[in-house]
């Protein structure tokens, strides 16, 4: 298993909430360094998708590796975390009252004890880190600021900066675009592709022009499993993509 | 010398100011009660001096509940059962402190236990005789409590309304026990006619001095210790717990392992808070674990400003002292003032007074305002 190229491997998960099947037979691979866009009408389950990985959710049934190794079904919130895999949510949230740099001190990976965060000297010696990334995220100007006083756009960036920080092999991200004006849409794209380079990214999104500048291999996701799978171009022919976008 | 290198550049004036403000009162209030002869003016007297330090242990407790609410997110109704717990341990070794000049002279037994009919101290009064071990117990029994109720709590993810209903139900259920005679406790008197601790009697000028400026001291002391965990990468993480859990989480932090450890802490400044009470009032009983008495505590903090620290011990002593002042004046008043406080401040002052006064200070002098 150790030598398995995907970074990420979903089998056959299903689960279900008040008998409705979020997740129904799920199967999913994403490969090392590859970054994945994730389409789907809303209830396709992208979100379940998505908390199944990170450990919030518990799937009824299938199996989810991380790194051909880890059984995630196995670990809570904080040890996938810890494990690298780290999640942006559809909504920015970021720590309001702390500062741009203190939202990203937290990030940085490292200390995750009590008494080692109550000893730390990090708050002065990681400074060069926080600038890095602050800076990666166009936001070293702000960096004193309150998190809580940050524009929309400036708050998903903030959240990218601070997945960055947490050093992830693999990042899912759920709708970064959602909100944002279309200059902004444009940075975060080019973002999202530098971030590529050297990690594997999942990426949840409805807005298709944004999907097609990403130009990754797409999943269409719905009713809980795989409809299709490759490139955008590919997808938007398949007879039942079409079908379920735009109606039967 | 390492706190010092920790709290360089930790400290904002208004800290230099509190800390500088209690030494001088540790050493002020005792010089005017010992030296100045009663009919001085300068005098205060050895009843004033115990009514300041009730109002300082109050606001140890004040410091204790702004520290897991203001910073943790962590609203305990419960806190006044730490404080009893605290105050009970210290009780205790008071009680042993009798040796046999109780009314039924009994040479070991409290009275209570003597009226009851007991042949011998239970196993749990054992040791209490000890000073050391019982000042032991003062921070090793609520911080038990606080740990095992915390870490049920916690770890099955019990947050906001329903933990405050979990705290406020553990402070009610202690009462009711604590009522019973047979839990050896006391039942509905409690614990009193103290006479001496470490060898020196409670009605002596001096004692009561020193119960001052030890109450005084320990406040400062506690104010430095959370003044530390707020101001290092572990505050953060709290406030990152306060604001954002699940975001934390996803980070890699175990929200839950934070909040107990900063709830144990938090409990067992509560019981040092009760166990220096104790022998400045001389009494203690069930009543202290009355929820109310959990509930007002909460008000202090909300009435002196959360999540500054400072704010919880002014409120303490600001709201503590027009009690004094009401149920001497217009007892049956005192309730409806507390609650007309509490719901002034919340609409007007939502920072409390030390919120406020700061902003204004900060506006007048051009700031920003913050």
């Amino acid at each position: 298993m150790t030598a398995s190229p995907s970074i990420l491997n979903l089998e056959g998960v299903s689960v279900s909430f008040d008998g409705f099947r979020a997740l129904n037979n799920l199967s999913l691979q994403v490969d090392r360094g590859e970054m994945r866009a994730i389409i789907g009408p809303n209830g396709a389950g992208k979100t379940t998708m998505m908390d199944v990985i990170t450990g919030k959710t518990r799937p009824d049934t299938g199996t989810v590796y991380f790194d051909g190794r880890h059984d995630l079904r196995k670990l809570d919130e904080a040890a996938i975390a810890q494990l690298g895999i780290g999640r942006k949510f559809q909504k920015p949230t970021v720590f309001e009252n702390l500062t741009v740099a203190d939202n990203v001190l937290l990030a940085l990976a490292g200390e995750r004890g009590v008494f080692a965060n109550l000893f730390s000297r990090r708050p002065r010696t990681a400074g060069d880190d926080v600038d890095r990334f602050l800076g990666i995220a166009r936001l070293l100007q702000h960096r004193n600021r309150v998190a809580g006083d940050l524009s929309h756009g400036q708050k998903q960036w903030l959240e990218i900066a601070m997945l960055l920080a947490q050093d992830p092999k693999l990042l899912l991200v759920d709708e970064p675009v959602a909100g944002m004006t279309d200059a902004e849409t444009d940075q975060t794209a080019e973002l999202l592709r530098e971030i590529a380079e050297v990690h594997s990214v999942v990426v949840v999104e409805h807005d298709m022009e944004f999907v097609r500048r990403l130009g990754v291999k797409v999943t269409v996701l719905h009713e809980g499993s795989v409809l299709a799978e490759g490139s955008l171009d590919h997808v938007s022919r398949n007879e039942r993509v079409i079908d379920v976008y735009l109606g039967r | 010398m390492i706190t010092a290198r920790l709290l360089s550049g930790r400290m904002t004036a208004w800290d230099v100011a509190f800390l500088l403000l209690l030494l001088a009162l540790a050493l002020v209030v005792p010089l005017l009660n010992l030296v100045p002869g009663s009919d001085s003016s300068f005098h205060v007297s050895s009843y004033m001096v115990s009514v300041l330090g009730k109002y300082l242990c109050y606001a140890l407790l004040a410091l204790a509940i702004d520290l897991v609410w203001g910073y943790c997110g962590i609203l305990s109704l419960g806190h006044g059962a730490f404080f009893a717990l605290g105050g009970y341990a210290m009780g205790m070794h008071l009680m042993r402190n009798i040796d046999g000049r109780g009314v039924y002279g009994h040479p070991v037994l409290p009275d209570f236990m003597v009226f009851l009919n007991w042949d011998e101290l239970p196993w749990y009064w054992l040791g209490f005789d000890l000073f050391p071990f019982a000042m032991l117990m003062v921070v090793l029994v609520p911080g038990a409590l606080a740990f095992l109720l915390g870490w049920f709590a916690f770890r099955s993810r019990v947050t906001g309304v329903y933990l405050s209903i979990v705290t406020q139900a553990m402070t009610f259920a202690l009462m009711l026990a604590f009522f019973q005679n047979d839990l050896g406790f006391g039942g509905s008197d409690g614990l009193t006619d103290f006479r001496d601790l470490l060898g020196v009697s409670l009605t002596a000028d001096g004692m009561r001095s020193s119960l001052f400026a030890a109450s005084a001291i320990i406040l400062a002391l506690a104010y430095l210790a959370c003044r530390l965990i707020v101001s290092s990468k572990l505050g953060r993480v709290l406030v990152g717990v306060r604001d954002a859990e699940a975001r934390l989480r996803f980070l890699g932090y175990r929200a839950e392992r934070f909040k107990l450890a900063v709830w144990t802490f938090s409990a067992m400044l509560a019981g040092i808070a009760g166990a220096l009470y104790v022998p400045q009032v001389g009494i203690i009983n069930p009543g202290e674990f009355a929820p109310a008495k959990s509930i007002e505590a909460v008000v202090w903090v909300a009435v002196g400003g959360r999540g500054f620290l400072v704010g919880g011990p002014i409120g303490a002593v600001v709201v503590n002292a027009f009690k004094t002042f009401f149920t001497g004046n217009f007892a049956d008043y005192w309730l409806f003032f507390l609650g007309g406080l509490f719901v002034f401040v919340t609409l007007f002052l939502p920072q409390g007074l030390f919120g406020w006064a700061r902003d204004r200070l900060s506006s007048r002098k051009g700031g920003d305002g913050g």
